[in-house]
């Protein structure tokens, strides 16, 4: 039983209300991402649950028990830090064992679970090193030892991965991914890079302005987003949005012409219109026309930016397709692609049919 | 970057050296002094003993007084007791402080920091009749602990400001994670934040011991008793009201300042290090 309920959660640094009221449960052994532009609050609802901060209002549960007054070394929670925070004065093999030592475990013990830590994370021949003798990666994996050594029922990781290059971090982002199903803890994720949400996470909670957008497993946010925060967040390039209206069986937009999808509420009068580059093809023909300004090309395929009457749009085009800076082009949208927003954006009226292509994201 | 010329480098040299002659001139002068058979003070320019003895030497090192009593060497120990006592007072306190100073937030705290900086800006002959007239009451006139207190006290500003300052660089998230560890406040301090803080203390440590043995105006006035004498008072029995030693003088003033020239020279480098901790985060 580690499952780590919040729920009304408010904090607030002197005048600056940060997090305003979040409920949200993390099932256990669940591994749960929270995401979010930064200052959204992630990082402080993080602290809370570790006890680094003290919530203003609401109540934090961690396997059932009330902590919001248990100091962080009784919640039994580890944290991995931005920083990694490792203990300069100290080798690798004394910051693996801080912990244990200071909750007076056998030495037996210590050196029995620091070896096992060691070897699980590929540490064991750096064990009298000090951290300044170690690489991004390897201080990274010493600040995951460091929390795992301690068998906590949470674990807590705040951006972990950030300081690490391209290449390194999606290493990381495979050993976590392996690490939480060798484990099976609970474990809590803060990043603003939504690739580590949609590939880590079991479930996604996106974050703005101090308040939960909404929660769950990766694709049904990305599929099903609940609002215009939510499906701009999640994707690369991110959805484009345009402002329509209905008339009869169409949205009309300025320079655009769609036929409204049938499940759509005709009380929806003015809407947003939301179509994910992935949905829209580079084509001879089609209801949207705009100016090339940028192209990238990423080898397989390349998105093109274009400015349209209703204003930027990116789309993908396949390799085949010949598109350069300053073209005029028409863009296609694929069958049945229309997400559809209210015109504030707060609530989405409408998604695509789950399809089972859409499984592969960008 | 250009190397430059010859010419230029010449005259750099030439002027550097210039400013050492000049600096060093003085020092010479001592030396001569010390070495030198007579008591006088030799008027020529020349920086050189004629003849050189180390009778003045012997004299300041092993010499007694009327009773008989090794005066030096009781002198020599109260310097070390006070200095030293001087740095472990000072800079128990002095960590203690700064450490709460920089992490925790409390009322008074900013006016507290001010008030330090405050007594800074008296000289501390101005502080001379206050001290001599509370010493007197705690009944600690003409004894080393008296002394210690003093000299404790008025390093303590200075310090504090030191350490405080070092503290302020050391990442937050250190300490977080040393309570997410399980560290008490006290085991964050004592465990993580001290060892971190070595360079300071170091630096910090070798202010207050200088400072306590090179210090003359309050250590002659609360002290009465030769035996107890430290060091910077003995040199002044050389100078007398019709007379003045100036051989025995000069002896004793290379003894006196040796230990803080070599405790200079071998920390010199943690000192420029922990002088310029602050500016680049390791």
């Amino acid at each position: 039983m580690s499952e780590v309920i919040l729920s009304g959660i408010k904090k607030s640094f002197g005048a600056n209300l940060i997090v305003k009221g979040v409920d949200l449960q993390v099932g256990e052994g669940e591994f749960l991402v929270m995401v979010g532009p930064s200052g959204c609050g992630k990082t402080t609802l993080l602290r809370l649950i570790a006890g680094l901060e003290q919530v203003d209002a609401g109540e934090v549960r961690i396997a059932g028990r009330r902590v919001n007054d248990v100091p962080p070394r009784d919640r039994d929670v580890a944290m991995v830090f931005q920083s990694y925070a490792l203990y300069p004065h100290m080798t690798v093999r004394e910051n693996l064992a801080f912990g244990l030592t200071l909750r007076k475990f056998p030495q037996v013990e210590i050196d029995q679970r620091v070896a096992e830590v060691a070897s699980m994370l590929e540490l064991s021949h750096l064990l009298d090193r000090k951290p300044k003798a170690l690489s991004g990666g390897q201080r990274q994996r010493v600040a995951m030892g460091r929390a795992i050594v301690r068998q906590p029922q949470v674990f807590l990781f705040d951006e972990p991965l950030s300081n690490l290059d391209t290449a390194l971090r999606v290493q990381m982002r495979g050993e976590l991914a392996r690490l939480h199903r060798r484990l099976g803890a609970t474990m809590i994720y803060v990043t603003h890079d939504q690739v580590e949400a949609m590939t880590l996470a079991t479930r996604v909670a996106v974050f703005n302005g101090g308040v939960l957008q909404q929660v769950g497993p990766p694709l049904e946010l990305y599929n099903r987003p609940a609002n215009r925060f939510v499906a701009g967040f999640l994707g690369s390039p991110a959805m484009n949005f345009l402002e329509a209206r209905r008339d009869g069986q169409h949205l009309v937009g300025k320079g655009f012409t769609l036929p409204a999808p049938a499940d759509l509420s005709p009380d929806a009068a003015r809407v947003l219109v939301g179509l994910r580059p992935q949905d829209l093809r580079v084509a001879a023909q089609g209801p949207l026309t705009g100016t090339v300004d940028a192209v990238e090309r990423l080898g397989f395929d390349g998105y093109a930016f274009l400015t349209t009457e209703s204003g930027p749009v990116a789309a993908r085009f396949d390799r085949g397709t010949v598109v350069s800076v300053g073209d005029k082009v028409s863009l296609l949208p694929m069958s049945d692609a229309l997400h559809v927003f209210s015109e504030d954006g707060a609530t989405a009226l409408r998604h695509p049919a789950d399809r089972e292509s859409l499984g592969v994201a960008s | 970057m250009n190397r430059p010329s010859a010419l230029k480098m010449a005259f750099v040299h030439l002027g550097l050296s210039l400013m050492c002659i000049v600096t060093l001139y003085p020092v010479l002068w001592v030396v001569k002094m010390a070495l030198s058979p007579t008591d006088g003070l030799s008027l020529t320019a020349n920086p050189f003993p004629e003849t050189v003895t180390f009778e003045h030497f012997r004299e300041v090192l092993f010499g007694t007084d009327a009773e008989g009593r090794w005066l030096f060497g009781r002198q020599l120990l109260s310097s070390l007791v006070v200095s030293g006592a001087t740095t472990v007072v000072g800079l128990t306190l002095a960590v203690t402080a700064a450490y709460a100073l920089s992490r925790f937030r409390f009322p008074g705290k900013e006016g507290g920091m001010q008030a330090l900086l405050v007594t800074q800006m008296f000289p501390a002959t101005l502080m001379l009749v206050p001290i001599y007239s509370i010493l007197q009451k705690l009944r600690l006139l003409d004894t080393l602990t008296g002394l210690v207190l003093v000299y404790a006290t008025t390093a303590l500003p200075f310090c504090i400001w030191m350490l405080k300052g070092y503290f302020d660089t050391l990442p937050r998230e250190l300490e977080e994670a040393a309570v997410m560890d399980g560290a008490s406040p006290l085991q964050v301090f004592l465990r993580v934040v001290l060892p971190l803080a070595r360079p300071a203390l170091a630096v910090t440590a070798l202010f207050s011991f200088m400072t306590a043995w090179n210090e003359f105006v309050l250590a002659a006035t609360l002290l009465n008793d030769p035996t107890r004498f430290t060091l910077p008072v003995a040199l002044q029995r050389y100078v007398g009201e019709y007379k003045v030693e100036w051989g025995k003088f000069a002896a004793c003033a290379l003894v006196v300042s040796a230990p803080v020239m070599a405790l200079f020279f071998a920390l010199q480098k943690h000192l420029v290090g922990g002088l310029t901790a602050g500016g680049v985060k390791g």
